[in-house]
């Protein structure tokens, strides 16, 4: 096998201190190829989202190492970092995390506008990446005023303007009825196996963890070998 | 991101919440407007100085009389010396003033950087006169050189064969004129008394006619032509030893720096010669105005920095409700010089905001009361406007407020860009 697009190993992180301190992820080591696509599953609280932040490199862990295509993630310059998460992520947060006064468009090349693309290149491939996720006639309405489901699309858009290898997403349909929810998987599948997107998905739903290659289990900061809970 | 997306950015940011942008705006408003209406204020009195001041001879000469060394009054009668020559003069009683003469003009004009020396002679015609109209008193202004604000007319012209004059306003009405524009070009005649009380008549072109001055006296002021013409019959039948006798003369320079002044200065108080520029006369007025001005000033300065913690206050808010919104820039990549940037640049233009307003509403509002007070209360110092806006120092204040604007936003911005991306994505 080539080398991982991501690999930890012995990752810990720890939240507060004195009798407030506790232990998010007690020692993770995973590798994930390029163009897989993983599940990482587990109860509320078991440390999913943490996990996920510092393999985006958007959190530093407490001890370990995070390899991003063989290279150290602690070595890498500040200017670096800034466009490796331009750039090589997309992420889906938890929640939408839009701007809700925006239009739709302005949502989704702000990654373009923080990378510096002029403004002509933005609305292109902003207008090209909303068309992807048939959101092209909402372009000009507020993020404000949409659908969940809507919303949804219009943030996996915007991770996916900067034309990422690794999309993450964080429980992406965690906040959507069973028919949205659908949609919106449909679409990360179809990213993953027609594009060729590497694909890291946070949830607790059995089914949807299912479709993926690969499943992680964590249970209290530790990857367990086996859903015990759905084994048992 | 690019400066002009930061600044676009910025722009909109400070519009997103428009009442507490426009609140800290007026505050700064207020200091802008002091600011600027203090600097008119300076700005206009020291305009209406320095053409009265031109009003009353050449800023490059000096007056240069013997310096007297006699000292204190207490020291006694000096020892005669046959050499030195005195002048009765018209200070307290007995004090007289050391006589300048021929070899005094060699020795000041050996001066290195003196072009030129020329004696000031004392010219007290007795009358002047236009067609058979009344006759009425004039003095003539004694100094070379000086720049009168004109009303009406043309400047005196030094090179002319013909004697030339300008009057002073005043005396438009008195000798008959219907107005200043009648005068000019105008012929009058001169009265002067010579050594023996004969009187002398010397005719005169009226080249212009002088607005009231402040500083200025109300003499006239002529030409070298007519100068002397004036000091010849004034001088007629007089003993030739009193017509090479001055108390000062005037000795020219080119335009220097007040490096190369103070230089000739010593030099010729190394030589036994008080020399005085015209600033020198009338700069301790400047500096009492320029006393209060400043005192204006540093009070229009601390209703800035007031307004300054208005904006650290406001600015404080935003990142306060931006948290989530800088987060996740932080997360798309976005490094932290740009978040600072970001943010600095929003205090900056919310300062060039209340600064510009505030200049702008300064200007009008101070032309306007500085028109009226010019026509009204302040008509008689003709030229006066007490108010004048110079682009410069408009651009100087509005850049000092955009600078303390700036200075106030780093700490809200400074804020903002050490947060960490994933806190900044939790806070609620
Ligand atoms: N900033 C924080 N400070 C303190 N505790 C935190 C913080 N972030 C997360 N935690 C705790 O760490 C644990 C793991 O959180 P998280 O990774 O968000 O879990 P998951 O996404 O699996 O629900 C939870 O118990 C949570 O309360
Ligand atoms: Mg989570």
């Amino acid at each position: 096998m080539s080398v991982p697009i991501l690999a930890a190993q012995d990752l810990t992180k720890t939240y507060g201190r004195g009798p407030d301190r506790f232990d998010a992820l007690k020692g993770v080591s995973l590798e994930i190829g390029r163009g897989d696509s993983v599940a990482i599953v587990g109860k509320s609280g078991s440390g999913k989202s943490t996990l996920m932040h510092i393999l985006a490199l958007l959190d530093t862990p407490g001890g370990g190492q995070v390899h991003v295509d063989g290279t150290d993630a602690k070595t890498l310059s500040g200017r670096r970092l800034n466009a490796l998460r331009n750039t090589m992520f997309g992420f889906v947060f938890q929640q939408f995390f839009l701007n809700p006064g925006s239009s739709v468009l302005e949502n989704v090349v702000l990654p373009l506008k923080i990378a510096g693309v002029g403004s002509r290149e933005r609305r292109a491939r902003g207008m090209a990446v909303l068309e992807q996720l048939e959101l092209a006639d909402k372009a000009r309405n507020k993020a404000g005023n949409l659908s969940g489901g809507q919303k949804q699309r219009v943030v996996i858009a915007r991770a996916l303007i900067n034309s990422p290898q690794v999309l993450f997403a964080d429980e992406p349909t965690g906040n959507l009825d069973t028919a949205t929810g659908r949609i919106v998987e449909d679409i990360l599948f179809d990213l993953n196996s027609n594009h060729g997107i590497t694909l890291i998905t946070v949830t607790h739903d059995h089914d949807l963890a299912a479709r993926f290659n690969r499943r992680l289990y964590i249970r209290d900061g530790l990857l367990i070998n086996t859903d015990e809970e759905h084994a048992a | 991101m690019n400066p002009l997306e930061i600044l676009k950015t910025a722009m909109a940011n400070s519009f997103r919440s428009k009442l507490r942008t426009l609140l800290t705006i007026l505050a700064i408003f207020v200091g802008a407007f002091t600011l600027t209406i203090t600097n008119g204020l300076g700005t206009g009195i020291s305009n209406y100085i320095d053409s009265q001041i031109a009003a009353v001879g050449s800023s490059n000469s000096f007056t240069v009389a013997k310096t007297d060394t006699s000292g204190n009054p207490a020291s006694g009668p000096k020892k005669y010396d046959a050499t030195t020559k005195v002048l009765a003069a018209g200070g307290r009683p007995g004090s007289t003033q050391l006589a300048l003469g021929q070899a005094d003009l060699d020795a000041i004009g050996a001066i290195p950087g003196i072009t030129g020396v020329t004696p000031v002679t004392r010219l007290s015609p007795d009358f002047i006169q236009w067609n058979d109209h009344d006759k009425y008193q004039l003095s003539v202004s004694p100094l070379a050189g000086a720049q009168p604000q004109l009303a009406a007319g043309a400047p005196l012209d030094d090179s002319a064969a013909q004697p030339q004059l300008i009057l002073p306003s005043s005396y438009v009405a008195p000798l008959g004129f219907a107005d200043n524009s009648q005068a000019v070009g105008q012929d009058a005649t001169i009265g002067i008394t010579d050594a023996t009380g004969i009187m002398h008549s010397i005719t005169a072109r009226i080249t212009g006619i002088e607005q009231s001055a402040l500083l200025g006296g109300g003499g006239a002021f002529i030409n070298k032509s007519l100068s002397t013409a004036l000091a010849d019959a004034q001088g007629t039948g007089a003993p030739a030893a009193s017509k090479s006798v001055w108390a000062n003369v005037t000795a020219s320079f080119a335009p220097s720096s007040a490096a190369q002044v103070n230089d000739m200065k010593g030099k010729l108080a190394a030589a036994g010669y008080t020399a005085q520029t015209l600033d020198d006369r009338i700069g301790t007025v400047k500096t009492v105005i320029n006393g209060i001005i400043g005192v204006l000033d540093a009070f229009a300065v601390i209703a800035l920095v007031a307004a300054g913690f208005g904006i650290v206050n406001t600015l404080l808010m935003s990142v306060q409700e931006r948290t989530r919104e800088i987060g996740l820039m932080k997360a798309m990549g976005m490094g932290s010089g740009s978040v600072f940037a970001l943010f600095s640049t929003e205090a900056a233009f919310i300062g060039f905001l209340g600064s510009a307003i505030g200049s702008a509403a300064a200007i009008g509002l101070g032309t306007a009361v500085s028109g009226a007070l010019a026509r009204g209360p302040l008509s008689d110092l003709e030229g006066l406007h007490i108010l004048a806006f110079a682009p410069g120092s408009v651009a100087g204040v509005i850049l000092l407020v955009m600078a303390i604007a700036f200075i106030a936003g780093t700490l809200p911005a400074w804020r903002a860009a050490r947060q960490n991306p994933i806190d900044a994505l939790r806070y609620e």
